[in-house]
C-alpha cells in the first residue's frame, strides 16, 4: 500500500508539474471531461444504490446527538494531519489552535465526542496537503472526478495521496485500532450524506447537468476555502450593473473568481 | 451549503417590519441600509416558516419576498447569460417570469432545513457599484458558516442581487444550470420558458 502510494505520488507530482491551465475564457480546466463524466455517472449509480440508502438507514438508526458525536470524533481524528500541514504551511496560529483542540477534545471532550474547545474560542480550522501545495504556489490543475472520493483537482488529488502517507494517526494508535478509525470515517461520510441529503440529492438528481453543477459548486467552494474567491478579494466580484448599456452578459465566464486563477 | 437561514428572534420584529417597511422613505444605499435589507429579508422568510403553512403556500410567500427584495430582472438576465443578448423583449419578460417561479420553488422547498438557525450580520462595505453584506449563519449541529449578500440600489431601490454560501455564488450556479437546460433544448429559449414553469 505504502509502496503503491509512493509510486503514485511520483507519477502524480510529474502530472502536477505539467498542470493543465484553463482555456481562454474559461475559469477552470477540464481536459478529462469525457472520462470524468463516465466516473460521475458511476458515482451517481453508486450513490443511488449504496451510499444514499446506507446514509438514510444510518440517519434513521442514530439520533442526532449520536451522529454529531460521531462527526466530532471523526473531525478530532483528522486534527493531527491538519497540524502536520499547518507546520508545512508555516501557519503557527493553525498549529497551536488545532493542537490545543486535539488535546482538549481528546481529554475533556471524551475521545473527541464533544467539542468543548470550540466554546473556548478554538474554532474548527481545516488544512490538507492540497492546500499546502497551494500555499507553496502549485496551481489547481485540471478538474478530476475521482471514483468513490468525488470531485477534486490535479493538485488536490496529489494532496489526498500525500495526506494518506503523512497522516501521523497511524503512529498514535496500535494497528488494531485502524479498523475502528476507518469505521468512524465511513460513519462520518454517511452522516454527512444524510445531513446534506437535500442539497446533494437536488444537485445530483434534479440538475439539468449534474456533472457541470457539481464541478462548478466544488471548484467555487474549494477556491473559497483556499482564500481565492471574491469573498477574500473583492475585486474579483462580478458586477452585473457595470456597463449594463454595453452588455452585462457578453462574457458568461467573466466570473467572480476568474481574475484569481 | 444552505440557501436561506432565518432567525427566530425576528418573528415578532418581522410583523412590525412588514408594517413599517412600505412606509420607509427611499434613501440612498449605505452600509446600514444594506445590512437592514438583509435583516428584513431574513425576518420575512423567518415569519413564513413560522406560519406553519403548507409547502405550496410557503413557496408562494417566498416568491413574493423574492420579488419584493431582490432585483429579479438583473438576476434573470445574468442567469440567462449570452442568450439574453439575442432574446426579444417579450422573451426576456416571459423568461424572467418563469425563472422567478422556478427559483421560488427550488429554494422555497428547502426552507425547513434552516429552522432554528439565525443569521448574524458581520460587516457591510461598499464594493464596486454595490454593497457586500457578510453574515455568519448559525444552524444547530453545524459550525457557523459564511453567507454573503450583494446589495445594490442601481435599480432605483435597495435590492439584493446575489448571495454566496461558503464561496458558492448562487447567481453563477444558476447561470450554469440555466445554460445546461438551454443546451438540452438545443438553445430553444421558448421551450425553456415553458419548461421552467414546471421546473424547480
Amino acid at each position: 500500500m505504502q509502496i503503491f502510494a509512493k509510486a503514485f505520488l511520483g507519477a502524480a507530482l510529474a502530472t502536477l508539474a505539467a498542470c493543465a491551465t484553463p482555456e481562454p475564457g474559461q475559469n477552470f480546466a477540464d481536459p478529462y471531461e469525457q472520462r470524468n463524466r463516465k466516473i460521475h455517472e458511476m458515482s451517481k449509480r453508486m450513490d443511488t444504490n449504496v451510499l444514499r440508502p446506507a446514509a438514510m438507514a444510518y440517519g434513521k438508526a442514530l439520533p442526532e446527538p449520536a451522529r454529531v458525536g460521531v462527526a466530532n470524533v471523526a473531525s478530532n481524528l483528522s486534527l493531527p494531519s491538519t497540524v502536520v500541514n499547518g507546520v508545512l504551511q508555516a501557519d503557527a496560529e493553525l498549529v497551536v489552535n488545532n493542537t490545543l483542540r486535539f488535546v482538549i477534545n481528546s481529554t475533556v471532550g471524551i475521545a473527541g465526542i464533544f467539542d468543548p474547545a470550540a466554546n473556548m474560542g478554538l474554532t474548527k480550522q481545516s488544512a490538507d496537503f492540497g492546500e499546502t501545495l497551494h500555499v507553496w504556489g502549485a496551481r489547481e490543475g485540471a478538474y478530476i472526478q475521482l471514483p468513490v472520493l468525488g470531485p477534486s483537482t490535479e493538485r488536490d488529488t496529489v494532496g489526498k495521496v500525500v495526506d494518506a502517507v503523512i497522516n501521523p494517526l497511524g503512529l498514535m494508535f496500535p494497528p488494531e485500532a485502524i479498523p475502528v478509525t476507518r469505521g468512524i470515517k465511513v460513519a462520518d461520510v454517511l452522516g454527512d450524506r444524510y445531513r446534506f441529503d437535500n442539497t446533494i440529492s437536488s444537485t445530483l438528481y434534479e440538475s439539468a447537468d449534474s456533472y457541470a453543477q457539481l464541478r462548478s459548486v466544488y471548484l467555487q467552494n474549494r477556491r473559497y476555502e483556499l482564500g481565492m474567491s471574491a469573498i477574500a478579494d473583492e475585486t474579483a466580484y462580478d458586477d452585473p450593473y457595470a456597463d449594463t448599456a454595453a452588455d452585462p452578459t457578453l462574457d458568461p465566464y467573466a466570473d467572480p473568481y476568474a481574475a484569481l486563477e | 451549503m444552505s440557501e436561506f437561514i432565518m432567525t427566530r428572534r425576528g418573528f415578532t420584529v418581522s410583523a412590525v417590519a412588514a408594517l413599517i417597511a412600505p412606509a420607509l422613505p427611499a434613501f440612498a444605499l449605505d452600509q446600514a441600509g444594506a445590512s437592514r435589507l438583509v435583516g428584513t429579508v431574513v425576518d420575512s422568510i423567518n415569519s413564513v416558516i413560522a406560519s406553519g403553512k403548507s409547502e405550496a403556500a410557503m413557496i408562494a410567500e417566498f416568491e413574493r419576498i423574492f420579488i419584493q427584495y431582490s432585483d429579479v430582472p438583473t438576476i434573470a438576465r445574468y442567469a440567462l447569460g449570452v442568450d439574453a443578448r439575442s432574446a426579444s423583449a417579450a422573451q426576456m419578460s416571459a423568461f424572467t417570469q418563469s425563472f422567478t417561479g422556478y427559483i421560488s420553488r427550488k429554494y422555497g422547498k428547502r426552507f425547513r432545513e434552516f429552522m432554528g438557525g439565525r443569521l448574524e450580520v458581520q460587516s457591510a462595505k461598499p464594493v464596486k457599484s454595490f454593497y457586500e453584506v457578510r453574515t455568519l449563519a448559525h444552524i444547530p449541529g453545524s459550525s457557523p458558516f459564511d453567507v454573503t449578500f450583494l446589495v445594490s440600489d442601481q435599480s432605483g431601490k435597495d435590492l439584493f442581487f446575489n448571495m454566496f454560501i461558503e464561496g458558492v455564488n448562487l447567481l453563477l450556479t444558476e447561470r450554469d444550470e440555466i445554460g445546461a437546460m438551454l443546451d438540452q433544448r438545443r438553445g430553444n429559449l421558448d421551450q425553456l420558458i415553458v419548461d421552467l414553469k414546471k421546473a424547480g
